[in-house]
């Protein structure tokens, strides 16, 4: 089972459903793709986010009724820092796909998906919790895991991974 | 408004009707809310309105902690996550280490790692039927399953040398062979077991009063299960027919011969034979495992990522290195993301690792499966009576540990 490179060129992608789905419906939505190690990864332009995680859901092609996940990554110093990750899994067609989309670091804020799932609530708060990522449109965005009172978002780069002292 | 639209939207404690309501804290020391989950309960009389769960005592975080450890010591972190799913949750991260690194472990560790993980699953199933049991007001049925788990964790405490945290699998394979004797003791397990979940149903299955506590409380549908992202027994017991280890077969499962128990009523006693019956395929894979179990190394061939046995590197100076740069150096696994969700007992618990070619990993983010299945509470418990709320609590089986992380 030796590694393969990754495919990043979006054209000997187009027959995956989700992008062609994409691509057939919305193009300006989608930034990029990557193909590795059996993951399917799409890059989403932020304004279009709702729209297409919407499509993807209820396209009778894409299936990908859950969101089985909600976290971010933490890219300091670059520029756009932080990437939203959404994984998504099709029951029909037992298949996973990873949604991603950047957002920047200065007053970082992207629009919230719990009208979609609602069960993406906590995760949300657990992004803004540790990431300081803003959920616009969220019903209740308030800190989650780490006491109402705290300075700082752990899980960014630049937070010690002892604390402040 | 449906039952899910109220969830959306109940930010604020306040009483929704001034002198009707009064807000109930429950937690964090009640001993029905299995560790240290706070529940506000707002209540009209006995009629619970609103419940709003409170986490966050357990927080420990662990998945910063991940950042600053190599690949191979991030492992006994994962036990302490789901820590009554310990080999569950080290099955998931090394599973997506190897993913990321292209590595293929022998067949004898793939086996010892499904015989092991469904005994875990049987462990769990075990804890949660005795506490859960408990708190509706059966104290038999949980003496009768700690003498079980019992069993189970001597089995643990024989392979790995500790009972709870049992950090076995590794990177590759898993650390040591199964002792002498091991085989037996789990052969002889393996066939009395399952007249022992005959004795668990005997005392409830059809008990009238576990009937009346369970059968049409806490209910959700099918629809609100998916949209609040429930999964595992909870979401299998309102008619989500879906198992990771059926549907997106990981670590050999597709060479086991099991069926996944669906029931479709949403209750708390659905919930229950999904579980009861997840114990019986359980048992039987366990005894697959064990027919299926060939000779043959445990660790996979890859000198720079697996530790060497004692043997060669007193004999070998080649594997002295080795041993050497891996403890003091840890492995690089090349750069990329993955995700590995794996079915816990609970439900899907994904692993999320990103690596930027170091020997650390960039981020590890944990998809445990009882944060989210936490998102039923409120749905279940609106419009239930008060003292349904344990009941409730009971067969969603949370872990606090997997919730805070």
């Amino acid at each position: 089972m030796a590694l393969q490179p990754a495919v990043t060129d979006l054209e000997s992608l187009k027959e995956r459903p989700a992008v062609a789905c994409l691509l057939a419906t919305m193009p300006q939505a989608l930034v990029a793709a990557k193909f590795d190690r059996d993951e399917l990864t799409l890059w989403i332009d932020p304004i279009h986010l709702i729209e297409a995680l919407n499509l993807l859901r209820t396209s009778s092609s894409t299936t990908f009724a859950v969101l089985a996940d909600l976290t971010a990554v933490d890219w300091f110093p670059s520029e756009p820092r932080f990437e939203v990750v959404y994984s998504l899994l099709s029951y029909q067609r037992h298949e996973r796909i990873r949604i991603k989309v950047k957002v920047s670091g200065v007053d970082p804020s992207i629009d919230s998906v719990t009208t979609l799932w609602a069960g993406a609530s906590p995760f949300e708060r657990e992004v803004f919790d540790l990431f300081g990522i803003r959920f616009q449109g969220h019903p209740d965005l308030r800190r989650i895991l780490m006491p109402d009172d705290w300075e700082g978002h752990p899980l960014r780069k630049d937070y010690p991974v002892e604390g402040y002292r | 408004m449906s039952s899910i639209d109220q969830f959306r939207s109940v930010p604020v404690v306040e009483t929704i009707d001034g002198d009707r309501t009064m807000v109930l804290n429950m937690g964090p020391q009640h001993p029905s809310t299995h560790g240290v989950l706070r529940l506000l309960l707002e209540i009209d009389g006995e009629t619970v309105v609103r419940v709003r769960p409170d986490i966050g005592f357990l927080h420990t975080g662990i998945e910063k902690t991940c950042e600053a450890k190599f690949y191979q010591q991030v492992i006994p972190m994962t036990d302490r996550i789901d820590y009554l799913a310990p080999m569950t949750n080290n099955l998931a991260y090394v599973l997506a280490v190897e993913k990321l690194l292209g590595l293929e472990i022998p067949p004898r560790a793939m086996w010892i790692r499904l015989m092991l993980n469904e005994l875990t699953r049987i462990n769990s199933h075990l804890v949660w039927l005795g506490t859960h049991a408990l708190d509706i007001g059966a104290m038999t049925v949980f003496l009768y399953c700690f003498r079980e788990r019992e069993e189970i964790l001597k089995m643990f405490e024989m392979v790995a040398g500790q009972r709870m945290m049992t950090s076995y699998f590794r990177v590759g394979g898993i650390s040591m062979d199964l002792p002498l004797g091991f085989l037996d003791y789990i052969k002889n397990f393996a066939n009395y077991f399952p007249d022992r979940i005959d004795q668990y149903s005997d005392l409830l299955t059809n008990n009238p009063i576990w009937m009346g506590r369970t059968k049409g409380v806490a209910l959700i549908t099918k629809e609100d299960a998916i949209q609040l992202m429930l999964s595992g027994p909870t979401a299998r017991g309102s008619g989500v027919d879906w198992d990771l280890r059926r549907d997106m077969p990981y670590a050999g499962y597709d060479k086991l011969e099991f069926k996944v128990p669906v029931e479709t009523a949403g209750d708390v006693y659905a919930r229950y034979q999904v579980r009861m019956g997840e114990l019986r395929e359980s048992i039987s894979m366990v005894k697959q495992a064990i027919q299926n179990l060939p000779d043959g190394p445990v660790k996979a061939d890859a000198p720079k990522i697996v530790l060497p046995d004692r043997e060669k590197m007193k004999t070998q100076m080649e594997s002295l290195i080795h041993h050497f740069k891996i403890v003091t150096e840890g492995f690089t696994v090349p750069e990329g993301e993955v995700y590995q969700g794996v079915e816990s007992p609970r439900g899907e618990m994904g692993y999320y690792v990103v690596s930027d070619g170091t020997a650390k990993p960039y981020r590890v983010h944990m998809r445990s499966p009882s944060f989210a299945n936490l998102n039923a509470i409120g749905v279940m418990c609106e419009h239930n009576l008060l003292a349904d709320v344990v009941a409730a609590i009971g067969s969603i089986d949370i872990i606090l540990g997997d919730v805070d992380r």
